[in-house]
């Protein structure tokens, strides 16, 4: 696939491209036994670009995220593909250099975590060492990946990390056990910005927390991307959070991408079975209350998928094809969007309801890439 | 009101209450600290809260974790014994400790069906069990069968015979949704019945819970962090805040006119893709401490529209329009805050630490 097809206004180039997942398939165990976590996943991701990846649990999302920057452990298998991962300093003139990530040498990995792709994990009391200081944390950090820096230097860096997530600075003191969830994942974000990387990977970085600290740490994230210019991955399963949030959404379902478009045309304008019965699943806080029925049956388990569209035995509108063949990530002429459906390929009658017009696109020709806030603040 | 347009069945205000929770108060004593200094502190877990559940009605309890919700529902079904108030079964007081017959009619359903249900016992253990110890039916299987039907697993012979681990989470709370009808249970208190499920099959659960409202008239109580979801299966939402009920209201109203700052915070907070803009976060900020809670209104460290009544009174429950109650001085007439004041004072609050004109304490820590 072309990696700027999905951008819907501005200029287009590859130089804003920061990630580049091609081809990627992952397996637990091997051999007959093996169960594809994910497969063939392609996503493209461009510099200071917000994207969502939604799924269910079990779908692959969180496997394909960590895949990328290779830290999933055996039994995991990472069996084809490659991630390209296009670096591009902003204290650097030069036009950067492109690693793969899954050829990259243990020392090239080394200086990439961290430095230029950061993740945040969402349990934070985990992530966070429980016997020494946050303080002792943020040091180590400063201390491994920026040699230069003196032992005032890193603590006044690390006051500022802090106070940039908005804490204080007298909380560096604080073991993780003394701050509340909403504090701990502050400062595991505080850390993650430690480096001024290129690109963070939130793996549901607020799905533990109450829903107004959610809303604060996700709004301080947005203004801090606004303003760092970093890209970001989020991974979520809550699609109506990941809506208002990202520029683009994609889908994942068993272990496949099956529809990536940009996030307010996913949720006007639903293509795919799976995304428009996902999109029933949230009950709306305005209007009258309608009867909904979610999505009939469970998500399918990984071991024994159903043949052809893993969807097939839960979508009203399955044909015959879907039933033995797997649908693949294609492009919609003309609208920046991929589905993996055959309903839009084929010649299929589509039915109305995956049918709705797009919704324009955010303000053509704004030199700003359309983000998250902006367009809620359009609406 | 829309509730009544709505397609989802709203109970008339007139029938009696199955089960009531009448002014509950639960204080836990906790350690502050370890070694020679410990003390045992009281933590203000639940304070003054009354609830009503109708036959043919869903209550949901909206809160942030720490709020006292859970510890309402546990109060409700006599898990634990409130320091006050009491709990009335068809408008009896319910004897101490947890008599059988209140066990059977009153029933809970978990939030993990994961640890819920047995491991190594299959489907029609669980269910047949109550129904043996209760004396429900002397034909046990017929029974079960029945049970299963009614939470939608049909046929039943297809999941009898199965252990947890072979059912979807969304299969195995409706073993323990059914586990709770097989007694013939008249009140369900769910607490977060659907948090742990799949999102794409949690609608399914939430619309059983409104199936067996209906078709049995069961009386439900569904606590929930998500007031959307409240919104769609209650027909009565009541908010809480650090113990104490701020809010409670037929749902749409609710949600669509919130009285109080607090409810007002939580659903701008909330997901909402429809969103026409920003959220505005005015009272952001975390809880106040249970074991020293604040004087006066419990929000009042994180209120935007704080006054200095607030700091000192806690507020009454103001009836905002029909059967629509916030508790909250801003909705007393400003004349009135003043005589309202006196006569709460004068209503002996035990939990009021500081009195009138003494200086506010100080809004708690927060980040």
């Amino acid at each position: 696939m072309s990696p700027v097809a999905g951008r819907p206004a501005g200029s287009p180039s590859a130089a804003d491209v920061v990630l580049e997942i091609r081809g990627l398939s992952v397996d637990y165990g091997l051999g007959v036994d093996a169960v594809h976590a994910v497969v063939e996943c392609d996503l493209t991701l461009r510099r200071g670009q917000v994207m969502g990846l939604a799924g269910e649990s079990g779908s692959g999302k969180s496997t394909l995220s960590m895949a990328a920057l290779r830290l999933l452990r055996h039994p995991a298998l990472i069996t084809k593909g490659e991630v390209l991962f296009h670096s591009k300093p902003s204290n650097r003139s030069d036009g950067g250099r492109t690693l793969d990530l899954l050829r990259a040498s243990d020392g090239q990995l080394r200086a990439v975590r961290w430095n230029e792709i950061s993740v945040v994990l969402q349990s934070a009391l985990n992530a966070l060492n429980p016997v020494i200081t946050i303080g002792a944390q943020f040091d180590d950090l400063l201390k491994v990946h920026r040699r230069d820096l003196s032992a005032a230097e890193r603590r006044s860096r690390a006051v500022e990390l802090l106070e940039l997530v908005g804490m204080t600075g007298d909380r560096l003191r604080s073991f993780p056990h003394e701050l509340s969830g909403g504090m701990r994942q502050r400062a595991m974000i505080g850390m993650a910005l430690a480096l001024d990387p290129q690109l963070m990977i939130l793996d549901e970085p607020t799905t533990a927390l109450d829903v107004v600290t959610q809303r604060e740490i996700l709004e301080e994230l947005m203004e801090l991307r606004d303003r760092l210019g970093f890209a970001a991955l989020f991974i979520t399963h809550d699609l109506s959070l990941l809506v208002e949030l990202a520029d683009e959404i994609a889908v994942m379902y068993a272990g496949r991408l099956i529809e990536r478009a940009p996030a307010n045309s996913i949720f006007r304008a639903p293509r795919l079975p799976y995304t428009y019965g996902l999109l029933h699943c949230f009950p709306p806080m305005h209007g009258e209350r309608r009867p909904m029925e979610g999505i009939p049956g469970s998500p399918p388990d990984l071991r024994d998928l159903p043949p052809g569209c893993a969807f097939h035995p839960r979508c009203p509108w399955a044909m015959e094809r879907c039933r033995r063949e797997v649908p693949v990530l294609t492009a919609i002429a003309g609208t920046g969007r991929e589905v993996a459906c055959w309903l839009h390929s084929g010649g299929a009658t589509v039915p109305q309801e995956l049918d709705l017009p797009d919704p324009p696109p955010p303000q053509a020709g704004s030199p700003e890439p359309p983000t998250g806030r902006h367009r809620r603040a359009e609406r | 009101m829309t509730a009544a347009a709505s397609p989802i069945p709203t109970a008339p205000a007139a029938v009696a209450p199955v089960l009531e929770g009448r002014d509950l108060t639960k204080y836990f004593s906790v350690k502050t600290s370890r070694g020679i200094l410990a003390r045992r502190v009281k933590l203000h877990a639940v304070e003054g809260v009354s609830v009503s559940l109708t036959p043919g009605a869903v209550t949901a309890v909206v809160g942030e974790s720490g709020s006292g919700k859970t510890t309402v529902a546990r109060l409700l079904a006599k898990i634990i014994t409130p320091d006050s108030g009491e709990v009335l079964l068809d408008g009896e007081p319910v004897p101490r400790g947890r008599p059988r017959a209140f066990a059977r009619q009153v029933q809970m359903v978990f939030q993990d069906p994961f640890a819920s249900l047995n491991p190594v016992h299959r489907v029609r253990y669980h269910l047949a069990r109550p129904i043996r110890i209760h004396h429900i039916s002397q034909d046990v299987d017929a029974a079960v069968d029945d049970v299963l039907r009614r939470v939608s697993l049909d046929p039943p012979s297809q999941y009898v015979d199965k252990f947890p681990h072979e059912l979807s989470g969304g299969q195995r709370q409706r073993v323990a949704i059914a586990r709770a009808l097989a007694v013939q249970a008249r009140v369900l208190l769910a607490d977060e019945p659907i948090s742990m499920l799949d999102v794409s099959i949690r609608l399914g659960v939430l619309n059983l819970l409104a199936d067996l409202r209906d078709r049995e008239r069961l009386a439900i109580l569904y606590v929930t962090h998500d007031i959307a979801s409240a919104r769609y299966l209650a027909d009565t939402i009541v908010v809480m805040y650090a113990g104490q009920v701020v809010e409670r209201a037929p749902s749409v109203r609710l949600t669509d006119e919130p009285a109080h700052p607090y409810t007002q915070l939580l659903l701008s907070a909330a997901p909402d893709p429809d969103r026409s803009e920003p959220p505005s976060l005015a009272g952001s900020g975390a809880p106040p401490s249970l074991l020293d809670p604040p004087s006066g209104c419990r929000f009042h460290p994180r209120c935007p529209h704080v006054m200095e009544i607030c700091r000192q009174q806690e507020p009454p429950s103001v009836d905002v329009s029909p059967r629509h109650t916030a508790a909250c001085w801003l909705h007393v007439e400003p004349a009135q805050r003043r005589v309202s004041a006196v006569s709460a004072a004068s209503g002996a609050e035990p939990g009021t630490p500081t009195a009138p004109g003494s200086s506010p304490t100080s809004p708690s820590q927060e980040d």
